[in-house]
């Protein structure tokens, strides 16, 4: 079994989100960078499915910049066999109808049998990219999967939705799944699984390698970010101390009542 | 400008935030005529007499038996012939399970532009623009869309209004498109998991718990509170992660993102990932025995205490007031 993922640089969930004195974008400077925490749970299931079959290819993809070698090598570490790193220069801000356009060529490229990727990524918190590459692919597709379990040709997938309830899902390969949180608990790197990572194959594309007009590209790129806002400050909250429990309960419930009219 | 509006439903039950995309298309199309809604299922025509005077004259109706459950394919093969049928321009839905899955595929299949869970949203001329938060609500970004004969968007549940402004006869019609195969996909089963409470990401009202609840059997006032006031109950990383409560009660960067009207927040401290996911909430209330807690610095108002006692008490005095 042939299995490609998906992963995206995003920064680290303790970075202070920092906007440019201009609005017009995020300071990166001093971020650190990590694969989107949901790839992670995406490289595990791939690795694991590998495991299970004995034998197999785990091509870990990302279309970004020539820093996001350094995290594809960590997901060397867990279990990758190949990474591949197609360079989005010229292309940085580019939407993700645009991100995955170069993805799916990426993908049919190599002709995995199975895609996956990340549910969202934390950063634009889209959640759109995996479900792109597939309808680009003629592809089913299963986002957001709590349970996978591959038999030949076929998956069956469970995926969460609002109202406790769950959706089962039966769907053919090749197929794009995105993983959640609850699908499986990713491993760490060992330290033989660190240093092997570094020798494992390692592809540097540029869209042109895909046969991909990255010029044509850019100039059909439709969806664009223009500015950032810092999210507005609330007013200092009233908060009691010192006084007896019933008290302070009365007069949080009579401000909720009276003050705030949410009850 | 012609607009459709897509209306969710599950079990024959109208989401209640299609209504509010429903106005927004309203708002944004300038005409009953020029705005129009699709329903998609089976048995579900009757649905459509629920959103007369929302603002569409029409209401596009694929129903039939391929589309009782929900299928991904299925549902942007459905969407895709209402937005031919309207000759839509602008498409619109809610961020939800639903509309987050259907809307990217159909953005690829048309080669569309598409902003997703916007907080704000407006028509200029052709341009669509909006806001929309990102990095977990630490920044809000401005977003636009000026170029393709079709435009996507989805909006965040419980933040535009629905209004029924009394225009838009919602006259039904009928529409049909077609299934996947089954050997692509399909869905075998739609069942109940763990809880039966409104989801979390759809919740007006949360209680939520940390690491000091100390067991899954102190979740349980919590859970008395959340019955009195309609409320969902949520839980911090640490509490999941202690096994106190499940995973899909995890509020967070790694959790989920939620926008009540109100939060209660017991015992929870208030780290970095955790506010990424319900800073947005209208009202916070912490309970904390601690008043260094940085969920303080976000609460509306808050009581320094033992989360042990204060609980109880708050569900006495809601339960006083309303009922
Ligand atoms: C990559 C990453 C992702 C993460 N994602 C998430 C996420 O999605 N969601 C999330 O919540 N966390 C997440 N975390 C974990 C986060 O950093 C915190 O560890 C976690 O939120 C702490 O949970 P807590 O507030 O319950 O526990 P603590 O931080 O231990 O706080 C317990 C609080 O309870 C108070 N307390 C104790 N006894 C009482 C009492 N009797 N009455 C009232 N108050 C009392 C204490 O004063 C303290 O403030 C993530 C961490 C990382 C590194
Ligand atoms: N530039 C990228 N390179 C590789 N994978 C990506 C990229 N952008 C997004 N993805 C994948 O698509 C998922 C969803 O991303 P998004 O649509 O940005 O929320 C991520 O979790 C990744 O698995």
């Amino acid at each position: 079994m042939k299995v490609l993922v998906l992963v995206k640089p995003t920064p680290d969930t303790e970075s202070k989100i920092r906007i440019s004195a201009d609005g017009s974008k995020i300071e990166t400077g001093d971020v650190k960078w990590i694969i989107n925490p949901y790839d992670e749970y995406a490289i595990e299931e791939a690795v694991k499915i590998k495991e299970k079959a004995g034998a197999g290819d785990v091509i870990v993809a990302c279309f970004g910049s020539d820093s996001a070698k350094e995290l594809i090598v960590k997901a060397l570490a867990v279990g990758g066999t190949r990474g591949l790193l197609v360079s989005n220069e010229g292309l940085e801000t580019a939407d993700s109808l645009t991100v995955a356009k170069v993805l799916a060529k990426a993908v049919a490229s190599e002709s995995p049998d199975l895609v996956f990727c990340g549910r969202h990524a934390i950063d634009d918190d889209n959640m759109h990219v995996g479900t792109m590459v597939a309808e680009l692919l003629g592809w089913p597709h299963v986002n957001v999967v709590s349970k996978l379990e591959v038999t030949g040709k076929t998956a069956k997938a469970e995926r969460s939705v609002e109202g406790g309830m769950v959706e089962v899902y039966e769907i053919g390969l090749p197929c794009v799944i995105g993983a959640d949180k609850a699908l499986n608990k990713p491993r760490y790197a060992s330290l033989p699984g660190i240093m092997q990572a570094k020798k494992k194959p390692f592809d540097l594309k540029k869209p042109g390698d895909l046969g991909v007009d990255a010029a044509a590209l850019k100039a059909g790129v439709r969806t664009v970010v223009t500015g950032f806002t810092n999210p507005p400050e609330k007013p200092a909250g009233k908060v009691f101390k010192g006084e007896d429990v019933e008290v302070m309960v009365d007069k949080v419930v009579k401000l909720l009542r009276e003050e705030a009219k949410v009850i | 400008m012609k607009v459709l509006v897509f209306l969710e439903q599950r079990d024959g039950k109208l989401k209640s935030s299609s209504l509010e995309a429903l106005s927004l298309g309203a708002k944004l199309a300038g005409s009953a005529a020029d705005c129009a809604a699709v329903l998609v299922g089976k048995g579900v025509e009757g649905l459509a007499a629920q959103v007369k005077g929302y603002g569409a004259d029409t209401v596009h109706v694929v129903d039939d038996a391929a589309f009782e459950k929900y299928n991904p394919l299925a549902y942007a093969n459905a969407v895709e012939a209402a937005i031919k049928a309207h000759g839509a321009k602008i498409v619109l839905g809610v961020a939800s399970p639903m509309g987050r899955d259907v809307f990217p595929r159909l953005a690829a299949r048309m080669d569309a532009g598409i902003a997703t869970d916007l907080t704000s949203c407006e028509l200029s001329g052709e341009k669509l623009s909006g806001v929309k938060p990102m990095y977990s609500g630490k920044a809000l970004a401005k977003i636009e869309i000026a170029s393709g004969n079709v435009k996507f968007a989805t909006i965040r549940p419980n933040v535009f209004p629905a209004t029924q402004t009394g225009a838009g006869n919602a006259a039904v019609a009928k529409l049909s498109a077609s299934a996947p195969a089954d050997s692509r996909i399909k869905t075998i089963e739609v069942r109940k998991g763990a809880s039966t409470k409104a989801d979390l990401t759809e919740a007006t009202r949360i209680v939520s718990g940390g690491r000091s609840l100390a067991s899954a059997d102190n979740f349980k006032i919590l859970n008395e509170l959340a019955d009195v006031i309609g409320a969902t109950v949520g839980a911090s990383r640490a509490a999941v992660d202690s096994g106190y409560a499940t995973h899909d009660m995890q509020v967070g960067q790694t959790g989920k993102t939620v926008n009540p009207t109100l939060y209660i927040a017991a015992g929870v401290s208030g780290s970095i990932q955790h506010m990424a996911g319900m800073r947005t909430s209208k009202v916070i209330v912490a309970i904390n025995t601690d008043p260094e807690a940085p969920i303080f610095k976000v609460a509306s108002y808050g009581i320094v205490g033992d989360l042990f006692k204060v609980v109880p008490l708050l569900t006495a005095k809601m339960k006083q007031l309303l009922t």
